[in-house]
């Protein structure tokens, strides 16, 4: 028989072959439902803002969206968001929770290293690359929309 | 003096004790099924201090004053202190060092540092360049996440062959005479790597270091693992365990029956969310606090580490692994 660990292709064949399958059909729902109602959650904050607050429905987005991540952040800082997103995936991490805590989380886990070094530098550094990315999408996207 | 066998294998001829030992660890690790035989458990990961890293810290050296204790020992009579742990730079050792005083070497090896730790206290002793050793090794989940993953608090989905950092931190008093488990025989490992990348399965990065020190070891001593009433490889976790007995298997090394893996052992079912538990603790908690307290006569313990780091895996590079073997009799 061949000798594995002589082969590194043959021997990732047989690491993939024992790799368990991600519970991929667990994630797609508990992602669907989760994600769902976030979102519902966010429309009931949007329609009390509008009914109760009379903010015009266009504008009602704002203080919506900051009310999300105010709730995100506040679950991340008691330790509960991280346990919620192990079950819920794409679900959290998708709508704006999922920025928020990237943020928090940073911020909470570099406060040692003081507020320059530490929250300062290190709390972009889940949200920086997304943040990038976004910009330059939207640049290219606009300058397409110009262009046409 | 220690003399070599085979290409590998170290033979200690003065077979130096362990005359004490301690063990130290996390609420987590306290809860699951070798929690029972832990010397010190603490409530919760911050252990009363400002950070993880000094918490980490702590745990290393109640562990080690745990040690010294049992072993009726003061820390003068420490000739040297050997240490390591996963932080950059090693800075739970060396910083437990200076506490300690004793002439110190800090070591690397991951995951391995245990064995690693162990065979150089077991060198120096029985060279009698030394009549007392502490070896010492510690992980902390969170300050390990950090390190090598996301801010703790970060609410990431990981993947089933992920393992789970285990909080806690061990200490051995090596010496020449005493009465205590002794150290027989030693392989240290090559550096080995199949080409696996991903970082989360460190069990599949790990197998086969494990295999490679295995199989040198029967091969240099000319044992079979049935000479040894169990085989326990440091933190492989599910995968990497089924994966190294498949390679066994292979190679007419028939892991089967008598080989465990304290990944695995360390978390109970319920506990156990993903492939089970890692870090430098893991393999020490588990030999120490359970092993030693079942009624064997010779176990050989084979810790594993992963010699990455976030850079380098980052960069494209693969993972690179290491196992070293001490066989131990009771």
């Amino acid at each position: 028989m061949k000798d594995l660990l002589k082969d590194p292709a043959a021997y990732q064949a047989l690491a993939n072959e024992k790799k368990p399958k991600p519970r991929l059909a667990k994630n797609l729902v508990m992602a669907f439902l989760v994600g769902g109602g976030i979102c519902t959650l966010g429309q009931l904050i949007q329609n009390i803002y509008i009914t109760f607050f009379n903010f015009p429905p266009e504008r009602a987005g704002d203080p919506t969206a900051a009310t999300v991540i105010f709730i995100s952040g506040l679950l991340t800082s008691l330790g509960v968001f991280d346990k919620i997103a192990r079950h819920a995936g794409a679900g959290t991490a998708v709508p704006v929770t999922g920025f928020a805590n990237s943020i928090v989380s940073a911020a909470l886990e570099f406060k040692r290293e003081g507020f320059v070094l530490g929250v300062g530098s290190k709390m972009f550094i889940l949200a920086g690359s997304v943040i990038v990315f976004g910009v330059v999408t939207a640049f290219v996207v606009g300058l397409i929309s110009a262009l046409l | 003096m220690a003399t070599k066998k085979g290409k590998q294998t170290i033979v200690f001829t003065a077979k130096p004790v362990i005359i004490g030992y301690g063990t130290v660890a996390g609420p987590k690790e306290g809860q699951g099924p070798v929690g029972s035989y832990f010397d010190k458990i603490y409530p919760d990961l911050a252990m009363g201090q400002k950070s993880f890293e000094l918490a980490e810290r702590q745990m290393m050296l109640n562990a080690i004053e745990i040690a010294l204790e049992k072993a009726s020992l003061s820390r003068s009579n420490v000739d040297f202190f050997v240490a390591g742990d996963l932080l950059n730079q090693i800075i739970s050792s060396g910083f437990s060092a200076l506490d300690l005083g004793a002439s110190f070497l800090g070591i690397y090896g991951a995951c391995s540092s245990f064995c690693e730790g162990l065979f150089l206290a077991g060198i120096l002793v029985d060279s009698g360049a030394a009549q007392v050793v502490i070896a010492a090794t510690s992980s902390h989940n969170n300050t390990a996440e950090r390190q090598y993953r996301y801010p703790t608090e970060y609410g990431a989905q990981l993947p089933p062959w992920s393992q789970h950092t285990v909080t806690g931190a061990a200490a051995t008093a090596v010496a020449v005479r005493g009465t205590g488990p002794r150290l027989e025989l030693a392989t240290v490992g090559k550096v080995m790597d199949l080409g696996i990348k991903d970082p989360m399965n460190m069990g599949a990065a790990m197998a086969p270091a494990a295999a490679d020190t295995i199989f040198a070891h029967m091969a240099d001593t000319g044992r079979k693992p049935e000479d040894y009433d169990l085989i326990v490889t440091g933190d492989l976790g599910k995968i990497g365990r089924e994966i190294l007995v498949e390679l066994g298997q292979r190679q007419g090394v028939d892991l089967s029956s008598n080989y465990r893996d304290c990944g695995e052992l360390i978390y109970s079912k319920e506990q156990l969310e993903n492939a089970g538990g890692s870090g430098c603790a893991c393999s020490a908690l588990v030999t120490l606090g359970m092993l030693f307290n079942q009624n064997y006569k010779r176990i050989l313990a084979v810790a594993t580490g992963a010699l990455h780091s976030p850079t380098s895996y980052q960069q494209g590079e693969n993972i690179p692994a290491i196992a070293h073997a001490i066989s131990i009799e009771f």
